[in-house]
């Protein structure tokens, strides 16, 4: 399994669009740091907006904040989407399902390597961030959501707390972009698809009607690090995305099982 | 490795719809065989081939290599098997050897030097650090014998591995079939090239649309058409006079040729009669028919 899963790494390694998703997450904090050097205004309206020139801790949130709408999105789906249909349209998938590995353990390895990604590109976009902002602006104590100031230390913690939690819906993406691109064996459906899915219930989370079901829907566990954010602490929304992203990721990833380990492997 | 024959299928069907790929094929390897399978384009042979390597999923019957059915218990069948179906297929973006490395982990892991070995054995060691994506069809095709060969199989299924190859490139392949075969590896192979089936295999499988409608060895097939002659002679048809008065039916003037059908005795005492009636003879030839003719004669006859 470990050699399934380390081949897999390897193989993303070695593809272009890996370092594409990749350098947009790295690329995007720093572009906000330099356009916040130069311009004067700040992005208010959002949580931790405001403290944005105060400490480089504020930046990542901003940034995670930004990004949860199409960018993370994107760029999960970018190697979800492909890393199955990729081996239909090249036709390695019978190449290394006629070695001495079976379905299921192809598929768990791929998933790992996808959820890897994605836990990746969330760390780097945090590191980038933190490290430029902190740099331009120093780092300093954060104030809370709840007024409250909060040390840098903590706050640091505070922020790779955040981002473990804002890492379970990105693993719930990328889960449907797995189930697609098993599914459809085409890349660019499966990338497209997966981000009009990720598009879809962000829409289903602003249309009015629909309140009672808002705090289950994958849109709304984004959010779940404001948390995190209060004083003290407010789990319910943490709580709540740990058990509702797990639907999301167990629910298209058994589809996705299934219909993986069983279906005719030809010529595509 | 077991004694259980390297493979056994029986009563193969595959179903697309309304479209029956594969019918009801049986098919059975023995240890050593070099088996041809042959059969125009769409007869069902890569279908079959796919189903022998648990690729796809048989409508109905049974496919067991070894004993062991892919189906049943998964990658496990695989054990000492290896090859290719419709063209061997690599990660383009990984060198040869780095593809070939990659194979070998999922495998359980294989030394360093046994990738050389192979990558030698198909003359691709000079060019095993380029990516497989600038590689030339002959040169994919290669590795996938390299890339089989690393599981040091006892049972290799080619699915046409000289199509698409120069003529050096076919000739070399050739070779290395046989010399694979004369290492005891059972090899089953199919092509519709059918001088190489002629020269490589022992025995054969012929399908037509999705049916076996031979299976046996390749001398029985041949031998099967034997016993026609042609003859030339001073005066055909003086000779084709003598010919019906011996006995021998079925005579037919073709080119200035007499075509026959008899026993060797019953053609050994019409030459005597000819000679007798004055009439010379300046050619007898008995006809053998290619394996290429039995095939044509087999596969499009039926169609028709």
């Amino acid at each position: 399994m470990i050699a399934v899963y380390r081949w897999e790494v390897l193989k993303l390694l070695a593809q272009k669009r890996t370092y594409l998703g990749l350098g947009v997450a790295m690329l995007v904090p720093l572009v906000f740091t330099v356009v916040l050097i130069f311009q004067t205004g700040g992005p208010n309206d959002i949580p931790l907006g405001r403290y944005i020139r105060e400490t480089g801790l504020a930046l990542p949130f901003v940034v995670l904040f930004f990004m949860s709408i199409w960018a993370f999105p994107l760029i999960t789906a970018l190697v979800a989407g492909d890393i199955v249909a990729a081996e239909s349209h090249n036709g390695t998938l019978k190449t290394i399902l006629t070695r001495s590995r079976d379905r299921g353990e192809i598929y768990a390895a791929k998933v790992l390597a996808a959820f890897t990604y994605t836990a990746v590109v969330i760390v780097a976009m945090g590191t980038v961030g933190v490290v430029s902002a902190s740099l331009t602006w120093g780092f300093n104590p954060l104030t809370s959501l709840s007024g409250t100031t909060v040390s840098a230390g903590h706050a640091f913690g505070l922020l790779a707390a955040s981002l473990a939690i804002y890492a379970w819906p990105m693993a719930a993406i990328a889960s449907f972009g797995l189930f697609l691109s098993a599914v459809t064996r085409n890349s660019a459906a499966a990338v497209v698809g997966t981000l009009m899915w990720a598009l879809f219930m962000q829409l289903l989370g602003v249309l009015p009607g629909l309140e009672a079901i808002r705090p289950y829907l994958l849109g709304e566990q984004f959010q779940a690090w404001h948390g995190f954010l209060r004083t003290p602490a407010d789990w319910t929304p943490v709580v709540r995305a740990l058990w509702v992203c797990a639907l999301y990721v167990v629910v298209p990833l058994t589809a996705g099982y299934l219909v993986f380990v069983r279906r005719d492997v030809a010529g595509e | 490795m077991s004694d259980a024959t390297p493979v056994a299928a029986r009563g193969l069907v595959k179903r697309y719809g309304e479209i029956t790929a594969v019918d009801g094929v049986d098919l059975t390897v023995e240890r050593g065989d070099v088996f041809g399978y042959l059969g125009p384009n769409g007869a069902g042979k890569t279908t079959s081939l796919r189903m022998l390597l648990g690729l796809i999923r048989p409508t109905s019957g049974s496919a067991l290599l070894f004993g062991r059915d892919p189906l049943q218990v998964g990658a496990r069948a695989l054990d000492g098997v290896a090859g290719f179906v419709e063209g061997p297929r690599f990660y383009p973006y990984l060198s040869a050897r780095r593809n070939l490395r990659l194979l070998g982990d999922l495998d359980g892991g294989v030394p360093s030097s046994r990738i050389e070995e192979v990558l030698d054995a198909v003359d691709l060691r000079d060019r095993a650090k380029d990516r497989v994506g600038g590689y030339s069809h002959g040169m994919k095709q290669r590795l996938g014998i390299a890339a089989s060969l690393l599981r040091d199989p006892q049972l290799l299924l080619l699915d046409e591995p000289t199509t698409g190859l120069d003529p050096a490139g076919m000739r070399d392949m050739r070779e290395l079939v046989k010399r694979l075969a004369g290492e005891g590896i059972t090899i089953l192979l199919s092509s519709h090239l059918l001088a190489e089936v002629e020269e490589l295999c022992n025995r054969v499988a012929i399908i037509r649309s999705g049916r076996i409608i031979y299976e046996g060895l390749l001398s029985t097939l041949l031998e099967s058409a034997a016993g026609g002659f042609r003859l030339r002679a001073s005066d055909p048809e003086r000779a084709r006079a003598v010919l019906l008065a011996r006995g021998v039916t079925g005579v037919s003037l073709v080119d200035g040729e007499l075509c026959f059908q008899a026993e060797a005795p019953v053609v050994e005492a019409a030459t005597i009669a000819l000679g007798a009636a004055g009439i010379g003879i300046s050619a007898l030839v008995p006809t053998t028919a290619t394996l290429e003719e039995l095939f044509l004669g087999m596969t499009e006859e039926e169609a028709a």
